[in-house]
């Protein structure tokens, strides 16, 4: 059996490698819930990496409908091509668009099929996948086909907790929540991305960071994305570590604060936060 | 096999069900989990709970079924070394306090008491409570011992690794009664929307065109429907001011939540208890007064209306004519407050003050009864009760 382990560029921890291995084994669905930031889309290209499968992605918007990852009867051009006169119009398997699923279910080799933000569709979303993906099979109405996995993919699905699932739906999952990293585990992320960042750029910068993560009033804290992103900006700014070093969250905004803080009421809460330590302060 | 933790779980108010205990059970046989007792948590933990929400408890109740479940080597039941409680106490006591340890019969007595205590703190039923709640009574709060040795695990890393990862319950902030973001609450008032379609036709109907089209023989016949949206509509009566100053965070974030949630979404303060006037903005006060009888005009009755407030005030500014503490009433707070609740039928209180301090306020239980107990915690299990009493 194939076996998940964090790869050189993704840093899993031993649960997040226990539930994909369950859910590999068991060929269930993994639900995979956590702050934003935390690498829960990254996690669905690392298992196909890890396991050698190609990755066919489902991205879930607020409009999308099940229906469209199954497949979509496109009535539209064969009207169209109806009143052309169009001698295609008269084999209805010419209007089918396959979805997703359809692409995941008819692969010749197991895929790894990745639901990304489910809880953005509509309430009902995940009930109308339920038998699909409990039995891997659905039964396309307009050819009276029935469209069975070849080999069951393993099914990653994301959600930000917009939506509550429903219960029916969370059963047949294994559920695994991307608790944030904590500052060893930081670390190793960070070196995972960067391996050649210096050392004292790496400590400075990780020091601000969980710093500003302290502040609770913030509407959205930084998360593991943000510091890559933010590192990124550092390392080619070629900033020095002591730039950093006077920047304690509560005296001052960071250099290259944008890549960290992504909200103007946020930028204004650092620039009270040092007024008032300046002021304190002098 | 795990039946009893299964119903544990269950007790504690984990939904686990059949499906997910043999899916748990198949996971085992498939040897996902190995033979280590942390890879068993971690799997039963992915099979079982399928909420953060719920991790918590989950950690818990894992706590209480596996006491004593440890490997043979490595995760060794903890010995506390007497050094380790000489420092504490060396570094909490002043000299004059340890010339009263003495007189209480010695360090070491002493020492063996802390240690004594130090290891039902450990055990899971005492849950460190007491430890807080008795610092004021037992000999060791009151020469300022942390109760949350917390300074214990920060002297010797070593220690803190030995402690089980279920024993950190490093998810207690996202257990459902705890913690409440704009975000969650988002997520609980969503299940007010009622989606209705009104107003002019803007989308294709898609289904009603082919249909139409159809029937018409092929040629083309376009229909439209009106966009759909969230058809409920709130009005939020918000307390200000005064006690409410302290709750100040929870409400803003409420305010936030709802007012991107309901695209009807009314708002007036007032003070304590709803009088004959409430007010659009504090600061403005006088300028954005309204009358409550013309409120109640404005609004029909299938406006839904919430009471945001900790209803913590003299009784007398309930029940009293001229009980209020700003100005003179002519009518009591009460007779205001059946009046609203008369008018309209769908109504609730949220209050920021926990369920479990209600009952020692007297206002609380009077506004209770005038709300005909449709008074909720401003929780996130507070917030969909009342979403789902209100919806209906």
């Amino acid at each position: 059996m194939a076996q998940f382990k964090g790869t050189d560029n993704y840093v899993a921890s031993r649960e997040l490698e226990v539930a994909v291995n369950a859910s590999v084994a068991l060929q269930r669905p993994l639900l995979v819930k956590g702050e934003p930031g935390t690498g829960k889309t990254v996690l669905a290209h690392e298992i196909a990496k890890a396991l050698g499968y190609p990755l066919i992605e489902w991205h879930i918007k607020s409009t999308t409908k099940a229906q469209q990852g199954l497949y979509e009867y496109d009535a539209v051009s064969r009207l169209r091509d109806g009143q052309l006169g169009d001698p295609r119009v008269h084999d209805i398997a010419n209007y089918i668009v396959r979805g997703k699923l359809w692409d995941a279910f008819e692969a010749d080799a197991p895929v790894v099929l990745l639901i990304d933000e489910i809880d953005k569709a509509d309430i009902e979303f995940p009930n109308d996948l339920l038998l699909e993906l409990d039995r891997m099979q659905f039964f396309v109405y307009e050819t009276r086909k029935t469209v069975a996995a070849k080999h069951r993919p393993v099914v990653i699905i994301t959600s930000n907790n917009e939506k509550e699932l429903p219960d029916a739906f969370l059963r047949r999952c294994f559920f695994h929540y991307i608790r944030f990293p904590d500052r060893e585990t930081m670390e190793m992320i960070v070196r995972a991305h960067y391996p050649d960042i210096r050392q004292d750029l790496l400590r400075e910068a990780l020091n601000v960071f969980f710093d500003i993560r302290q502040v609770n009033e913030l509407k959205k804290k930084p998360a593991t994305s943000e510091l890559l992103d933010w590192l990124k900006l550092l390392t080619i700014e070629d900033m020095p570590a002591e730039a950093l070093r006077s920047s304690d969250a509560k005296t001052a905004i960071p250099p290259l604060y944008g890549a960290l803080l992504k909200n103007e009421q946020d930028v204004h809460l650092f620039e009270r936060l040092a007024f008032l330590a300046r002021r304190r302060g002098g | 096999m795990f039946a009893p933790f299964i119903l544990a779980l269950r007790a504690a108010g984990v939904p686990a069900s059949i499906t997910e205990y043999l899916a748990l059970l198949r996971a085992m046989k498939e040897g996902v989990a190995g033979f280590s007792v942390d890879d068993f948590y971690h799997l039963s933990r992915a099979a079982l709970v399928k909420d953060e929400r719920h991790l918590d408890r989950f950690d818990r109740v894992f706590g209480e079924i596996f006491k004593g479940l440890e490997s043979p080597q490595g995760e060794a039941p903890r010995e506390l070394p007497t050094e380790w409680l000489r420092k504490i106490a060396e570094k909490t006591l002043t000299p004059e306090e340890m010339k009263q340890i003495e007189a209480l019969g010695g360090f070491d007595a002493l020492m063996e008491t802390l240690k004594k205590r130090l290891e039902e703190q450990k055990g899971r039923h005492q849950g460190g409570s007491k430890w807080i709640g008795t610092a004021g009574t037992s000999p060791f709060g009151a020469y300022g011992y942390n109760p949350e040795g917390v300074r214990i695990g920060q002297e010797e890393s070593r220690h803190r690794r030995a402690a089980k990862v279920w024993d950190q319950r490093t998810f207690r902030d996202l257990d459902e009664d705890e913690a409440l973001s704009s975000r969650n609450m988002k997520v609980a008032l969503r299940r007010l929307r009622r989606f209705a379609r009104t107003g002019a036709a803007t989308e294709l109907d898609i289904p009603g065109t082919i249909g139409a089209t159809a029937k018409n023989g092929g040629s083309l016949d376009l229909h439209m429907v009106p966009e759909r949206h969230n058809a409920v509509k709130v009005l939020l009566l918000m307390d200000i001011g005064g006690s409410m100053d302290d709750h100040i965070r929870i409400c803003q974030e409420l305010f936030t939540a709802a007012r991107s949630e309901f695209k009807h979404l009314e708002f007036w303060y007032f003070h304590n208890c709803p009088y004959e006037r409430v007010w659009r903005t504090n600061r403005r006060r006088k300028e954005t007064e309204r009358p409550m009888m013309e409120v109640m005009r404005t609004y029909g009755p299938d406006w839904r209306l919430v009471f945001v407030g900790d209803a913590t005030m003299g009784p007398y500014e309930i029940i009293q004519p001229g009980g209020s503490v700003e100005h003179w009433n002519e009518e009591s707070g009460e007779v205001w407050m059946n009046r609203l609740t008369r008018h309209f039928r769908k109504a609730a209180w949220l209050n920021p003050i926990d369920q479990q301090h209600w009952r020692y306020t007297q206002s609380i239980s009077i506004m209770q009864r005038l709300m005909e107990n449709r008074m909720h915690p401003l929780t996130l299990a507070g917030l969909e009760s009342m979403a789902r009493e209100l919806a209906r």
